[in-house]
């Protein structure tokens, strides 16, 4: 049987938005979820969360988080899912993101339509390695990520210059989240 | 899938939009933050309110607002004003939410026309009414060509228009509305706030979201983020008020609102910022007779 | 004091209310205007309503405009709002105006043509002068108007009949799904569908103006009406549940397309090119001010010089909506004294700079005639 989405999708959906919104604002900052939903593995609660509250029929949404999870999202955000990464609006990654330049940075005139990377990854914290400046940040926010793929921060910065074009990243663990929008800058160690 | 929420009056979804235009304005208002000062079009609704009277940022509020916020309007600074009124009643209606006026105990806070005097937190958002979002629009009225200017950075136009100001004035003639530059990227219109809120919005520890619902807009300023006036080396931007004290509080710093108070050239100053100066007269009216003095 | 009177918003409000509804109602002697009166005695006022308010339903925008004391912006504002809460459920198929159940249809172009001319229930031939025998209370109702067979024949569109002769381009379908400008904002160039979505809810005055001028030659418009059609079409749409189309009711709209001439370019041989008007209910003048907006604005396509206001996309679609143009323009009654006030101050600033300048410049002379 297909697991349920939101108990309450007006309001549920207001919370999770609200959590996701503080932490596009706030890059680094670690915010809850409002716990409750069981997702598809592997598909964490945070993950499905953000997406049950971003995503509908107008978004295309790229997952490589398997059937049963690309079933649910279909049936509980209604998102048409798409198998070409450039295709989406936003794309629902649990393992190695595609390449970041298959992504869709927008462009020059419509940077808006830089896609959202929601990136599940296995812990997330406040204080750590990473340190994060930037719109949001009064001097510098300190995160720390368990499970970021191998050579994703790189890549992330190439696309530093090109702004505003730009691709904004929603680290997920459990039922937190951290958001990394195109301005932040990210320094490891 | 359930609706339990289906709050309201008359059938109406909570906060009045249905969940698929919220989904639009939030996915729009994400980007907003992601990309400082740049103006994100949005599918705006036709709202129950006329354009002009704030539809863009009642459709932000709308997308934001939550059970557990507690809404402050203002307009021209004033909770009392018609159209503040008005628009607290809209949200109490459709929302339930608890409205206050105490700027401090606020969790969003739209506006009309000012910032608030007491300085906003990291706990707060504010949303701004805008009507012309585009800060080119008197030098350049087409939206195509603005957007292109906005891609390559390309402000040069103001920068002449504001040039050629301080040549024929000695000072620039802009008083409200005044443009600024939002993370060294975008030209931002700050909405009609008078050039004295401007430096207010530089590094505020509160979000700032605008919405303009006629030429469906959204742009945001995140917390802590750059917000210059534009200005010249040998001119640099002087926000200015009215030079007086306010007749109600006592207040030398606060932006003042002129009221004439008969035909023979009397005048009196007050505060624009109503709930600012109403703490302040509470205030000093609690205080012992010397410290009134002082504050003043 | 005057600072006090600003005070008591919310009474202020809740009075003007009660005063506004007090004065819409008017004489309670006189017995109230039922919404059913309207809807069938108001007709073309409701039409328009429909139209601007881009929500067939005749019985809403009757109600609209008895709410709106007969303010027809303000009722298609009120219907509009109403509209905006309903659900999408999708797009319909195009509508087959070509099979319409004609109740008007006249060609300026031919004669006579199949289908035939159908003058219908119009304006166009009564004199003007008042007929102060509908201010008497009480008159019977009129004789009802001589009934003839429907025509059996169908009405091809006239400007099919060019296309088969290879005059006018046949419209090609637009692929995949129409444009929506209450999904998404308008973005220049728009395409045709955009612009005539935009046209169909636009005000009638302003297109009014426009189309006129377009004839004035600020546009260089040479336009024949091919034909003028009014009636009912079947509207249908493939739900995705079903996959299948099924017809989902029926709509009264007025279809005009203006038949201009076009000189040709280098990749077109001359030919006739369409104006096209559409609009919900019975809306004539609307749908041929439309008409020759919408061929005007194809200067782009054609390669034409755009020189005039009608023909300037961005101009005409961003100035046409009713609903917006009425709040901007109104809302400049909404307070505005803190903006007005930093103006004061800039103006008094700017003033003592310019007297201070003028002082500094005659000092020296004084200076000189001193020594």
């Amino acid at each position: 049987m297909m697991q349920p989405g939101f108990h309450d999708p007006v309001l549920d959906a207001q919370s999770g938005f609200r959590a996701v919104l503080e932490a596009m604002s706030r890059p680094g900052r670690v915010q809850a979820l409002p716990p409750g939903l069981t997702p598809p593995a592997p598909l964490q609660p945070a993950t499905a969360a953000v997406l049950l509250t971003l995503a509908d029929a107008e978004t295309p949404v790229f997952s490589d988080a398997g059937t049963a999870a690309a079933e649910w999202l279909r049936f509980h955000a209604g998102c048409p899912l798409v198998a070409s990464p450039a295709a989406a609006t936003f794309l629902c990654v649990t393992g190695t993101p595609p390449a970041l330049e298959e992504i869709d940075l927008g462009t020059d005139e419509a940077p808006q339509d830089g896609a959202t990377l929601v990136l599940q990854v296995a812990a997330l914290r406040e204080g750590g390695a990473l340190r994060l400046s930037g719109p949001g940040i009064e001097r510098e926010h300190r995160l720390h990520v368990e499970g970021l793929p191998e050579g994703f921060l790189a890549a992330r910065a190439a696309l530093a210059p090109l702004y505003p074009r730009g691709m904004d990243v929603i680290l997920c663990a459990g039922t937190r989240i951290a958001a990394l929008p195109r301005t932040t800058h990210v320094m490891e160690g | 899938m359930s609706h339990d929420s289906g709050f309201g009056s008359g059938g109406y979804n909570f906060a009045y939009l249905d969940e698929n235009t919220k989904r639009m304005i939030r996915r729009a208002l994400l980007k907003a933050v992601a990309i400082p000062g740049h103006q994100v079009p949005f599918g705006a609704r036709e709202m129950p309110l006329p354009y002009g009277w704030g539809t863009g940022g009642i459709q932000v509020t709308a997308a934001i607002l939550g059970p557990r916020d507690v809404l402050k309007v203002i307009d021209q600074g004033a909770d009392d004003t018609t159209n503040a009124v008005s628009i607290r009643r809209f949200f109490s209606r459709v929302a339930g939410v608890r409205g206050t006026t105490r700027t401090a105990e606020a969790t969003i806070i739209q506006t009309r026309h000012r910032i608030p005097e007491t300085p906003l937190t990291e706990a707060q958002t504010i949303v701004y009414q805008v009507p012309m979002p585009e800060p080119l629009f008197r030098l350049e009225p087409r939206l195509a060509e603005t957007r292109r200017m906005h891609a390559l950075a390309d402000y040069g136009l103001m920068h002449v228009k504001l040039y050629e100001d301080i040549a024929r004035h000695g000072h620039v003639s802009t008083a409200y509305n005044y443009p600024v530059m939002v993370g060294g990227r975008y030209l931002m219109s700050p909405s009609p706030i008078p050039a004295f809120d401007n430096p207010k919005m530089h590094r505020m520890p509160a979000l700032q979201l605008f919405g303009a619902g006629r030429e469906k807009k959204i742009y945001a300023v995140p917390p802590y983020t750059e917000v210059r006036s534009l200005d010249f080396e040998d001119h640099p931007f002087r926000p200015h008020r009215a030079d007086g004290c306010c007749a109600l509080c006592g207040s030398a710093t606060s932006y003042l609102d002129e009221v004439v108070t008969d035909d023979r050239g009397g005048r009196m100053f007050v505060c624009s910022d109503t709930d600012y100066c109403e703490e302040r007269q509470e205030a000093a009216a609690a205080a012992p007779a010397s410290e009134t003095e002082d504050a003043a | 004091m005057a600072y006090v009177a600003v005070k008591g918003g919310e009474r202020a409000i809740g009075n003007a209310h009660a005063w506004l509804e007090e004065t819409r109602r008017g004489d309670p002697g006189l017995p109230a205007l039922s919404v059913a009166q309207i809807e069938a005695q108001m007709g073309l006022a409701v039409d328009r309503v429909m139209a601007e308010g881009a929500c067939h339903d005749r019985g809403l925008a009757a109600l609209a405009i008895k709410q709106a004391q007969g303010d027809l912006i303000e009722a298609a504002f009120l219907l509009r709002a109403f509209r905006t809460t309903l659900p999408r459920f999708g797009h319909a198929a195009p509508l087959e105006t070509g099979a319409m159940r004609i109740r008007r249809r006249v060609s300026a172009t031919y004669k006579d043509l199949p289908g035939g001319q159908v003058l219908g229930p119009t304006y166009d031939y009564t004199h003007r002068l008042l007929d102060f025998a509908l201010a008497a209370e009480g008159a019977p109702p009129p004789p009802p108007a001589p009934q003839a067979e429907a025509p059996q024949e169908p009405a091809p569109h006239v400007t099919e009949l060019l296309a088969r002769e290879g005059l006018m381009a046949r419209e090609a379908p637009a692929p995949g799904e129409p444009a929506d400008l209450t999904r998404a904002p308008l973005a220049f160039p728009a395409s045709r569908a955009a612009r005539l979505q935009n046209l169909a809810r636009g005000d009638e005055g302003f297109l009014l103006g426009l189309g006129y001028s377009t004839q004035r030659g600020y546009g260089n418009a040479h336009p024949f009406v091919g034909e003028i059609r009014q009636g009912s079409v079947a509207v249908r749409m493939t739900p995705p549940e079903l996959g299948f189309e099924i017809e989902i009711g029926e709509i009264d709209v007025t279809e005009c397309q203006m038949v201009n001439q076009f000189h040709g370019s280098k990749a077109e041989p001359p030919q006739f090119t369409r104006g096209y008007g559409l609009a919900l209910g019975r809306g004539e003048r609307k749908a041929m001010a439309m008409a020759l907006v919408d061929r005007a604005l194809m200067a782009g396509e054609l390669g034409e010089e755009r020189t005039a206001p009608a023909q300037d996309e961005e101009f005409v679609l961003m100035h046409s909506d009713n609903v917006e143009a009425t709040g901007f323009v109104e809302h400049l009654k909404l307070p505005h004294y803190v903006d007005f006030q930093s103006e004061l101050e800039v103006v008094r600033r700017m003033r003592a700079t310019a007297t201070a300048e003028r002082e500094a410049m005659r000092a020296p002379r004084e200076e000189e005639v001193a020594e």
